[in-house]
């Protein structure tokens, strides 16, 4: 695999919502194949920078690239570029009135006008990856957080992104269900995906990383291998973050 | 011991007169809940808007329909329009202009907070898969839109199919009125007649209302949410 081929790259971003900076002077590339995660204190605008990522936040400087390609100009067709990023969500974002079914179809028949009979059964061989191939007809309203938050996952897979986003996905479970989400998103960043992750779950960042990226007071302070990362970070205030979780 | 009054209701054409009568109630209801229905979705749409002008005149129009017994917007259509400007609108006109006008308000109201009340992740997830708005709106927020508002549109509906007996008031022949007319008919031959008519009109009330709160039952249980 062409690991040095760049899918999103991000240059001197910034972002304020009026009063201060969330994010100052970031810049970030993410190559084909690649997992980073990004780490950081609450509030220090790594889920802002995710939201970013796919147009869901306006910026108000720098700009991002997705193949090559700005995406950021102003004449960006989002629709276009959505379906190349797949973004899941911290809260149990499916659709209530529809089946786990109809919510994984809806993308690929209303945008990007796929066959039914094809995409019917790749959601289901996608399902069955994620362990709920018998919950088709389901209602979200019937399903545990984890299982929900499975399910998103493949509603964002089967549009076929380049790269996938992950905002806090385990953020709102119940710590028993936090598991089978992490292992599908293992099992996801194995396969060759190029993920990028925000998540406050250090040993899972450890384990699915290739790259670390720690945020704090809306820049980037660090960015490194997982093993140098937890082993020896190189800031006070990253020796600080990860002290946090210690007991 | 007085004979029953229940006679009454066989005595001439009482009874289709009565069933006449709450025609007309029916009548009026289907009207004014129909175009209530329809401006209250466009109301209740505007009303979303964050625009401060537009929030305050519906926020004051709202207030004031709410603010006045439905009986005090009867009398100023009624009498005081109607001298005022020289119209000549009749009771049932009067009563479908109250009435859509009152439902209007309320019904705005409700599809206001049912707009609200759908979480905005509902609709970043619908733009993470690359739908456009007019798409979100479609399939994401108005059926969601829909089935929250069916609960609280069809209490309307049976609210307002009740105050219409207030049309009564400014002179309308409506079910209500034809009790009273019978009653008044037979107050010397059927002394018991009372009892009987207003509890026929009561039963007549309870029927038209009464199915439509079982569909409103039916349609939760079967479009539940959450």
């Amino acid at each position: 695999m062409e690991k040095n081929e760049k899918v999103l790259e991000i240059r001197h971003l910034s972002k304020d919502y009026g009063k201060g900076a969330i994010l100052k002077d970031v810049s970030l590339d993410i190559h084909k194949g690649e997992v980073v995660v990004i780490i950081g204190p609450s509030g220090c605008g790594k889920s802002t920078l995710l939201r970013c990522m796919n147009g869901l936040e306006s910026i108000q400087g720098g700009e991002i690239l997705l193949d090559g390609n700005v995406i950021t100009s102003g004449k960006t067709n989002w629709s276009l570029v959505r379906q190349k990023i797949g973004m899941v969500f911290q809260s149990y974002d499916l659709f209530p009135h529809l089946t786990v079914m109809d919510n994984i179809l809806l993308g690929p028949l209303k945008v990007q006008k796929r066959d039914k009979k094809e995409v019917e059964k790749e959601a289901l061989t996608l399902l069955k990856r994620v362990g709920l191939g018998e919950k088709t007809k389901a209602y979200p309203r019937e399903l545990s957080g984890g299982q929900k938050q499975r399910v998103a996952i493949v509603r964002a897979l089967i549009m076929h992104p380049e790269i996938m986003l992950f905002d806090e996905v385990t953020a709102a479970l119940d710590p028993e269900m936090v598991r089978e989400v992490l292992d599908v998103m293992l099992e996801l960043a194995r396969a060759g995906s190029t993920m990028a992750i925000v998540t406050h779950e250090m040993q899972f960042a450890e384990a699915v990383a290739d790259r670390i990226v720690f945020i704090d007071g809306g820049e980037i302070l660090e960015t490194g291998t997982p093993e140098e990362f937890f082993k020896m970070p190189k800031t006070e205030r990253a020796r600080k973050f990860l002290d946090t979780f210690k007991f | 011991m007085q004979d029953l009054g229940i006679k009454v209701l066989f005595m001439g054409s009482n009874f289709e007169r009565l069933l006449d009568g709450l025609w007309v109630t029916i009548h009026i209801s289907i009207l004014s809940v129909l175009l209530s229905i329809l401006l209250g979705i466009l109301l209740g749409i505007v009303m979303t808007s964050k625009n401060i002008v537009v929030k305050a005149v519906t926020r004051v129009y709202l207030e004031f329909v709410r603010i006045m017994p439905q009986l005090v917007l009867l009398f100023i259509v009624y009498f005081g329009v109607t001298k005022t400007f020289g119209l000549h609108l009749n009771g049932e006109t009067s009563a479908l202009i109250v009435f859509t006008i009152w439902g209007t308000a309320e019904m705005g109201d409700l599809v206001r907070s049912a707009i609200i009340s759908i979480p905005k992740h509902q609709r970043e997830s619908g733009l993470a898969i690359g739908l456009n708005s007019s798409q979100i709106y479609r399939y994401i927020i108005i059926p969601q839109t829909l089935i929250r508002l069916i609960p609280p549109a069809i209490n309307l509906t049976t609210r307002m199919i009740k105050t219409t007996s207030l049309i009564v008031l400014i002179g309308v022949v409506e079910v209500l009125k034809v009790g009273q007319q019978i009653i008044e008919a037979n107050r010397y031959t059927v002394p018991n007649a009372t009892l009987w008519i207003y509890g026929t009109i009561f039963f007549l009330y309870f029927f038209t209302c009464w199915p439509i709160s079982l569909l409103a039952k039916f349609l939760e249980k079967k479009w539940k949410v959450n």
